[in-house]
């Protein structure tokens, strides 16, 4: 039996996620110039102690995309070798998944702790800055978690044979998810030294 | 690039007529519900800028009916002069953001540029339908500002902080009408940048076999640079207007410093920046011109030379100008803000690469010129549309280099020579290149033809219209008349006031002459001759279909090309060789 032919070439799916990458990299850049500009410009700026939990919600999100790479290999080992999905590599992405709404929550929690100091939203520029950083960068991961529940649904159709192996959106989806990681790395190294 | 089906059909037909009509997912549908939309928000913003006009030149005159539908804004029918800000506010935001971005980008981008690459429709249909969607949200949020009880906002399409942050206590509009106009315009951000994702993709990965990316029309190319424009400016525009919400609803201080005093009454907020809004909208503002105008690049070097009959000069210097265009317009943002204090120095760096863009743009423009010069021009109307936009665009484009030195801009920045400037520059030619596009592919959208007699009285009425609108404003901006005023009534203005007389005068005339354009647009619709699969004798692949084309724009065949956009004037039989024609030996 010859295996199914897996597209493994960059699709428009893969360019669609860099220029959303590309997009999101600008809107990031612009708060990031508007941050530094308001902190130059205010005498008001009152420094913030940033919530320990963000740390751990950290490494909650670099495992999620651990979790995902290995789930990626399986599927395409599973897809390449002439089989179908491949049921640990869907476990791998559940995890994933799970690790991303661990993060979201942990991000909550973060928020709470805060608001339990009294810093809220309109406290100081710097409490602006940290939520809305944090509650857009939540919002981008929550439309990750959209995208993962769409992939789920194109494998649960590929299993069934009623569409070819979705190779391309399972690597775009990572594309975007490991994106997720990198920029919430930098927002991090940005109010550790910033806010 | 594909080597088979290009972007194979992600969707099946569609059923039914919301599906067909309304939430389609097809290209063509879309971007005709992009031009619909643009027909829409160009009638009102014009219906606007009559009342301005009006109010200009005859400034004690009550307008018939305007006291009954706005009687807060216009008691007895006379504008008051917050409402002639409301109105001004208004016809900027609707004309640039739904008109002048909608139709020639987002409208003609969504119905050629797949027919173009060669591709079944766009990369991504489901965002493509959402795109339309929240653009037409957008405007509806938008228009609310008419309705609500402070009306719409008074802070002008620039929507200068701190007075569009603070709240009700800056004016009229600036209670609910500018947070509408704030979310409107983040809604919008949302749409476009959809759009522009979707113009990359198609561009980049569904082009079909042969199709390489110099064998793409110009007008692809525009649309193309246009989407990469939009990507940026739009991400930027967008957090600066969630900033601004935020400042508005949830008491933060991004742009509104401390101390400040607005109606008597000290804000609660500080240590804000209202420059910080200035420079992420200009950031965003000045890149949006090239947003309005490259697509119109586009459609005249794609237009210009089917009815020249000989090939554009220099296509790759073209794409090249369009290119050094779309980079050096994110490096001038601030010659907008040489009034805001800036260091000299820095106007200098903003003066420069400003005085610098006018090479790539002069370059095109004698391209073009080229063209023409010793060509046999077929002068239907969407060939003098081409040439007035070329000749708008000089006028416009002239007094450009007077407002980039700023010590000449300090002086004329705040008059009419800026409104003449910018109109001519950027909306009037824009307008061009979209009549050019709508004379150019009607035939291909509808499969009739447009009447050309109607088109070319059109075309010179308009033309002579829009001269007589805007050229007499740079000699009121030299004489020192300043804009945002609604009326010139004082003593040391009144000299002003007949030529506001005789501007009003032919801004109603060439508004009424659009009345002959939409009579031919919607009689050629149903009534016009028939069209041909190709009556231009054009060479790009959407004149290898039919005319409309099919729902998956080639009947199932898969196109293969073998030649440029640009084969004009060649010997034999006839004197053009389309895309899909035989490669020339």
């Amino acid at each position: 039996m010859t295996a199914p032919k897996v597209a493994l070439a960059p699709t428009a799916a893969r360019t669609g996620v860099w220029v959303g990458i590309a997009a999101i990299t600008m809107m990031f850049a612009a708060y990031t110039s508007a941050m530094l500009v308001r902190q130059g410009d205010a005498p008001d700026w009152t420094s913030i102690h940033l919530p320990g939990i963000l740390y751990f919600n950290t490494l909650v999100l670099i495992l999620s995309s651990g979790a995902y790479v290995a789930g990626q290999r399986r599927l395409l080992a599973g897809w390449q070798a002439g089989g179908t999905v491949a049921p640990e590599g869907i476990r791998w992405l559940h995890l994933t998944l799970g690790l991303g709404l661990l993060f979201v929550a942990g991000q909550g929690v973060a928020w709470t702790q805060l608001a339990a100091q009294g810093v809220f939203l309109a406290s100081n520029p710097a409490s602006s800055f940290f939520y809305v950083l944090t509650g857009l960068h939540a919002l981008h991961l929550l439309g990750g978690v959209c995208g993962m529940l769409y992939v789920f649904s194109r494998l649960r159709k590929s299993a069934r044979g009623a569409v070819a192996p979705p190779a391309g959106a399972v690597d775009a989806m990572g594309l975007y998810w490991h994106f997720m990681g990198v920029l919430w790395i930098y927002l991090l190294g940005l109010m550790a030294l910033r806010l | 690039m594909q080597d088979t089906p290009a972007g194979a059909h992600a969707h099946a037909p569609p059923q039914g007529f919301l599906r067909t009509h309304v939430f389609s997912l097809d290209h063509k549908v879309i971007g005709k519900q992009y031009l619909d939309l643009a027909l829409v928000a160009v009638l009102t913003g014009m219906v606007l800028s009559w009342l301005m006009r009006l109010h200009l030149g005859f400034p004690a005159t009550p307008i018939p009916g305007l006291g009954k539908i706005a009687p807060t804004g216009a008691p007895a029918g006379v504008i008051t002069p917050e409402y002639y800000l409301s109105l001004m506010t208004m016809h900027g935001t609707i004309m640039v953001f739904f008109v002048l971005t909608t139709a020639p980008f987002a409208g003609f981008g969504n119905y050629v540029l797949p027919i173009q690459v060669g591709a079944e429709d766009m990369a991504f249909p489901r965002f493509n339908m959402m795109s339309f969607w929240v653009t037409f949200v957008g405007f509806v949020v938008l228009i609310c500002a008419f309705f609500v009880h402070d009306g719409p906002p008074i802070s002008g399409w620039t929507a200068y902080a701190p007075l569009s942050a603070v709240g009700g206590d800056a004016g009229p509009g600036l209670a609910l009408g500018q947070t509408l106009w704030a979310v409107a315009i983040a809604i919008f951000c949302v749409g476009q940048l959809l759009g522009s994702l979707n113009f990359i993709a198609t561009t980049l990965d569904l082009r079909t076999k042969g199709m390489s990316l110099m064998r793409m029309p110009l007008s692809t190319w525009a649309w193309f640079i246009t989407s990469v424009i939009g990507l940026i400016a739009f991400s930027v525009l967008l957090p600066a207007c969630i900033l601004l919400i935020l400042d508005r609803v949830a008491g933060t201080s991004f742009f509104i410093p401390s101390g400040l005093v607005v109606s008597d009454r000290l804000q609660p907020h500080a240590g804000g920046s209202p420059l910080l809004w200035q420079h992420l909208f200009w950031f965003f503002g000045h890149p949006e011109v090239y947003i309005a105008i490259v697509p119109s690049f586009g459609i005249v070097s794609h237009v210009l030379p089917a009815f020249a009959r000989k090939p554009l000069l220099g296509p790759k210097v073209a794409i090249a100008c369009m290119v050094a265009v779309a980079a050096l317009s994110y490096m001038v943002w601030g010659h907008h803000m040489f009034l805001s204090g800036m260091n000299p120095v820095s106007a200098t760096l903003f003066s420069v690469p400003t005085l610098i863009i006018t090479i790539p743009a002069t370059i095109v423009t004698l391209l073009w010129i080229g063209t023409v010069y010793g060509s046999k021009l077929r002068f239907t109307t969407a060939a003098l549309f081409c040439l007035g936009f070329v000749s708008v665009f000089v006028s416009g484009g002239i007094s450009g280099f007077f407002l980039a030195q700023p010590s000449l801009d300090i002086y004329l920045h705040g008059t009419y020579f800026v409104v003449g400037h910018f109109h001519f520059v950027m909306a009037v030619a824009a307008m061009f290149g979209i009549f050019a596009g709508v004379y150019f592919w009607f035939p291909k959208m509808y499969g009739r033809m447009m009447n050309e007699t109607i088109g070319k009285v059109h075309f010179f009425l308009t033309f002579i219209g829009v001269y007589c609108i805007f050229m007499p404003m740079h000699y009121l901006g030299f004489a020192g008349n300043v804009r945002r005023y609604s009326a010139f009534t004082d003593d040391y203005m009144k000299s002003s006031l007949p030529l506001h007389q005789f501007i009003t005068i032919a801004a109603l005339f060439t508004g009424a002459v659009q009345l002959l354009f939409l009579w031919n647009l919607f009689r050629s619709r149903f009534k016009g001759e028939p069209a041909s699969d190709n009556p231009w004798e054009a060479t790009s692949l959407e004149w290898s279909t039919s005319s409309p084309p099919p729902f998956d724009n080639f009947g199932g065949r898969h196109m293969v090309v073998h030649n440029g956009p640009n084969e004009y004037g060649t010997p034999g039989a006839r004197d053009y060789i389309m895309q899909t024609d035989p490669a020339k030996a």
